[in-house]
């Protein structure tokens, strides 16, 4: 594996963010991915969708499990810490790093073998704590690392790169995600910038579990004709519902959207939340109505791309717990330990 | 008839979920607070309601807590495991059952001692709600004892008024029900009997509280802030202690809020991910379990062995394998935890032996984590984790500090030159860590189960890995100096004895027993893995070492054979694993068997 280090030096005409940063500030090492795979461009989103928002590139906590989408960690936000765990299990490490320091941004990076496979009972478990994370996936169907085998996404039918169908029914994470209740689930395709971006901006500042599926085709294994996660297929059948951004409060609402109409709402954190319907009759705040909407459509073969389902109001886990404010990795003896004559109580108490 | 006082064992048989605990536990509990030492030991089965259970309790003023066989007092209230429990009453012993349906004819001994009641129909006319006369035929029985056994009645009274504060109209019915026992037995029953108990001073300032209660309190004292776990016997209330107490001890005044995250989470994997999560993140975690959470966690064990990551694991041992027998005790688990995971790996053990132990390990396992940035595992089991036992009070200086280990600030991250995570730069095998977040442009770095350089720089270098193994070998090496010693006792004798955790309870009868007969031992009782250097001075300075404890393998013997190359021939096993605790007969038995087998001379030498 050869390793090449990016220069350092920054092109002077790079823009400058709030924070006075450039791009640069939010990438990291070189990816060690295959050329044109689609979980490149999802690392260079979130680059991006960082970046935009000035969030301060040490802050966040990343945290992944094992697969071609957990070493996707490494590829952005170098100045921050990251854990690839173990297989499946990024969720519970997660929860925990979020117990820790509630401050820091969680992002977790999953696959669909390690959220749908192995690790399908620890994504329905954290959806149902509602850590304040993004938690992102990146969908390609396949086991890309042990050379093309199905994943539990893959749909029934789509054959492998040898032409052998997949007999077995899929695990649609989003419907899943919906049915237990995230607060926040999107989907979209790693080949849409445009789409997936202002996304992954919202769901970063969203409070409580924020879910997106990225469908990331992986060039080497799953992007053939008889694919229904390749490039191809994916643009071929994609339906867009909701376009969403996440503006700050001062900036200057730049839209761009041709059809539909626009909703602003009102986030925690003092941003708004920016919704287009790119299908007018789509609402976002009907949960079920989008576990429906999104199972019709799966059943005719069309991939619902977008903000499918927001509320606003969610809690996240430590309102649920009533923990205190601070991070609980920032409290000491003083905050901590009852003391002697507590101790001396207590001892009274057992006799 | 000579009477004879504070020595025997009574035991209670009941029907699971019949209300007999807390009258059983305010026997415990009136004996205690006379002044008698006492051991409570519950056994019970894996059901909520129906089953047989067993409460027993040693009564020793000599302070023996170990279990002994031989029962002297039954009291049978479980028609179905009656045959059972009368042919299990020592000679001489005394069989107290309701009358209210005769005796078989057939389970009569003409052996030991009847004392029939006829509690059921005494409660006939007390109470009309079917339950209540159930619930309270257990504290008629136990009134029935304080006559026979001559209990202040004062001080069970007084325990009844304390426990229902506030529910006064429960008061009435208890203490009706204690006089209606204790008036029986006086008046019909020739009470007290030639077995009493008096009150002493026996129990000193010692307190009596169950293990797990003792960890969950520690772990507050400790300063964990992340207690993940999920349910199993007999490790579940060492995370409802925890909860309970810090929902006293851990709130702000100000805004009521928790300064802990309590978390029952969907399987012990995702117990032990929490916790290497928080503690990654800086956070003192915990969980606490028992042998098959063990297995479920193996892997991430091995992760955080790897990529040295600090964590506490409280394993509750039960019999085993697979489920086992989940409501009986055993140290069957020191193997399976010392190496748990795959590839080279091994993880420092704590055996508490009390509950003060218990306490004082939770505080320790938090700062040896920390410090030594590694999951450390504290292997209690059933018989010190569920049952009250007798411990010295908990002690706390408040100069202490925690000891949080190797963590740089951003403060020391601007005057460091050169940050690797992973660079021993002491020279003790641990390097020095950051948390997340700490500084905008130093100390970041990336932690993985895959091989990495000094500068947690991703490599297959196979020379780089191996440098980073024996580095950790190093880590190990220094480990063996921090775990909590062994405790000794050499008096020069030729023989010693060797055991851990609660094979200790039976330890000081077996001992006089052993004595009485001519055979003098010293002791080792061992209280951390790795092996400090006590220990092996100890095994080389011995010509024979028994080691006791509770499981088939000798696990405690392999792991001695294995990392101190110790000669087998020398470590002889004294072995007991059939649910219970292990007790002095047992031990006894088994060493004088060993001596009589090798014709060993009843006399040590003394050296001195």
């Amino acid at each position: 594996m050869t390793f090449v280090a990016k220069p350092r030096v920054h092109h002077p005409k790079l823009p400058v963010n709030e924070i006075g940063l450039t791009r640069r500030d939010y990438e990291g090492s070189v990816s060690t991915l295959c050329a044109g795979c689609g979980h490149d461009s999802v690392s260079a989103a979130i680059v991006q969708a960082c970046a935009e928002l000035s969030l301060p590139p040490h802050r966040f906590a990343k945290v992944s499990g094992i697969g071609c989408s957990s070493k996707t960690p490494s590829y952005f936000l170098n100045k921050s810490h990251g854990f690839n765990s173990v297989h499946g299990r990024m969720p519970s490490v997660m929860t925990g790093s979020n117990l820790a320091n509630r401050d820091l941004i969680g992002v977790g990076v999953s696959g669909d073998g390690d959220s749908a496979s192995i690790g399908f009972g620890q994504f329905a478990h954290i959806v149902r704590r509602s850590i304040n994370m993004l938690y992102l996936v990146d969908n390609n169907g396949t086991y890309g690392l042990t050379k093309g085998q199905f994943s539990a996404t893959n749909d029934k039918g789509s054959t492998s790169k040898k032409g052998v169908p997949n007999l077995y029914e899929p695990i649609d994470l989003v419907s899943s995600a919906l049915q237990i209740g995230a607060s926040f689930v999107a989907r979209s395709f790693s080949g849409d910038k445009k789409q997936l971006v202002p996304l992954i901006k919202a769901a970063l500042m969203h409070k409580g579990m924020a879910f997106i599926d990225v469908i990331s085709p992986c060039v080497a294994f799953n992007n053939h004709s008889g694919s229904t996660k390749s490039y191809e297929f994916v643009r071929d059948h994609i339906h867009n519902v909701m376009d969403a951004d996440l503006i700050m409060t001062h900036d200057e609402v730049t839209a761009d959207y041709a059809e539909g109409t626009r909703e602003d709402v009102s986030m925690p954190d003092g941003s708004t939340l920016q919704l287009y319907k790119v299908d007018a009759d789509y609402d976002p705040y009907d949960r079920v109505g989008a576990l429906n909407y999104v199972q019709r459509m799966q059943e005719k073969g069309e991939v619902v791309t977008g903000l499918l389902y927001v509320n606003p109001d969610a809690v996240e886990c430590h309102d649920i717990m009533d923990t205190v404010s601070r991070p609980l990795n920032e409290l000491t003896e003083a905050d901590l330990c009852p003391g002697s004559d507590t101790l001396a109580a207590l001892n009274q108490r057992y006799r | 008839m000579s009477i004879k006082y504070n020595d025997f064992v009574i035991r209670f048989a009941n029907v699971n979920g019949s209300g007999s605990a807390s009258a059983n536990g305010m026997f415990a509990k009136a004996l205690f607070r006379m002044g008698i030492p006492v051991a409570t030991r519950n056994i019970f089965p894996s059901n909520i309601q129906g089953l047989p259970t067993w409460f027993e309790v040693r009564v020793s003023e000599k302070g023996y807590l170990g279990r002994r066989e031989g029962v002297d007092i039954m009291v049978a209230m479980n028609a179905e495991t009656l045959v059972e429990d009368v042919a299990s009453i020592s000679p001489g012993g005394y069989l107290l059952y309701d009358n209210s349906k005769p005796l078989a004819k057939a389970l009569r001994r003409d052996d030991i001692h009847e004392i029939a009641i006829p509690i059921a129909a005494m409660m006939l006319p007390e109470f009309t709600d079917p339950k209540q006369r159930s619930l309270f035929k257990n504290i008629a029985y136990l009134g029935a004892l304080a006559g026979l056994l001559n209990i202040e009645f004062d001080v069970i009274t007084g325990m009844v008024s304390t426990q229902y504060k506030g529910k006064d109209a429960l008061i009435q019915p208890n203490i009706r029900s204690l006089e209606l026992g204790r008036d029986y037995a006086v008046r019909y029953l020739n009470a007290p009997l030639p077995l009493q108990v008096r009150r002493s001073d026996a129990v000193g300032d010692r307190i009596m509280i169950d293990g797990n209660d003792a960890a969950g309190l520690g772990s507050v004292y400790g300063g964990a802030t992340v207690c993940a776990w999920y349910p199993i016997t007999p490790s579940t209330s060492v995370a409802e202690s925890f909860e309970n107490h810090s929902n006293v001890l851990r709130i702000d005044k100000e805004t009521g809020q928790k300064k802990f995250a309590f978390l029952q989470v969907e399987d012990e994997l995702a117990a032990i991910g929490v916790v290497i999560g928080a503690a990654w993140n800086g956070a003192r975690s915990f969980t606490a379990t028992s042998g098959p959470g063990i297995s479920l966690m193996s892997e991430f064990l091995g992760l955080a062995y790897f990529a040295e990551i600090p964590a506490v694991i409280w394993d509750i041992q039960r019999s085993g394998p697979s489920t086992g027998m989940p409501t009986r005790t055993q140290q069957g688990d020191l193997i399976g935890a010392a190496y748990a995971s795959h590839g080279d790996t091994k993880h420092p053990l704590l055996f508490p032996s009390t509950p003060k132990e218990c306490f004082d390990f939770a505080v320790q396992a938090l700062d040896l984590a920390d410090r030594l940035q590694t999951p450390i595992m504290v292997l209690s089991d059933l018989e010190l984790g569920m049952n009250d036992n007798l411990s010295d009070p908990f002690e706390w200086d408040d100069s202490r500090r925690y000891d949080r280990g190797k963590v740089l600030s951003a403060k020391d991250l601007d005057e460091v030159e050169v940050f690797g995570r992973y660079l021993d730069v002491d020279g003790d095998g641990i390097g020095y860590r950051t948390y997340p977040g700490t500084h905008p442009e130093k100390g970041a770095f990336f932690t993985r189960g895959t091989s990495r350089d000094e500068f947690a720089v991703y490599t297959e270098s196979g020379a780089v890995y191996q440098r980073n193994m024996e580095r950790l070998q190093k880590k190990w090496q220094t480990a063996r100096t921090m775990v909590p010693e062994a405790r000794i006792a050499n008096l020069g004798h030729s023989v010693g004895v060797l055991y851990y955790g609660t094979t200790a309870l039976p330890m000081p009868e077996a001992l006089d027993n052993l004595a009485e007969s001519g055979i003098h031992m010293d002791t080792c009782r061992v209280r951390a893995f790795p092996f400090g250097d006590q220990v092996e001075q100890f095994i080389a300075s011995h010509d024979l070492v028994f080691v006791a404890e509770q499981n088939r393998d000798g696990q405690m013997r392999l792991l001695l054979i294995n990392e101190l190359q110790t000669n087998p021939a020398k470590l002889i096993s004294v072995l007991y694993y059939a649910g219970l605790s292990i007790s002095a007969d047992t031990i006894t038995e088994q060493i004088s068997d060993y001596y009589i087998e090798n014709k060993l001379s009843r006399v040590t030498e003394v050296q001195s």
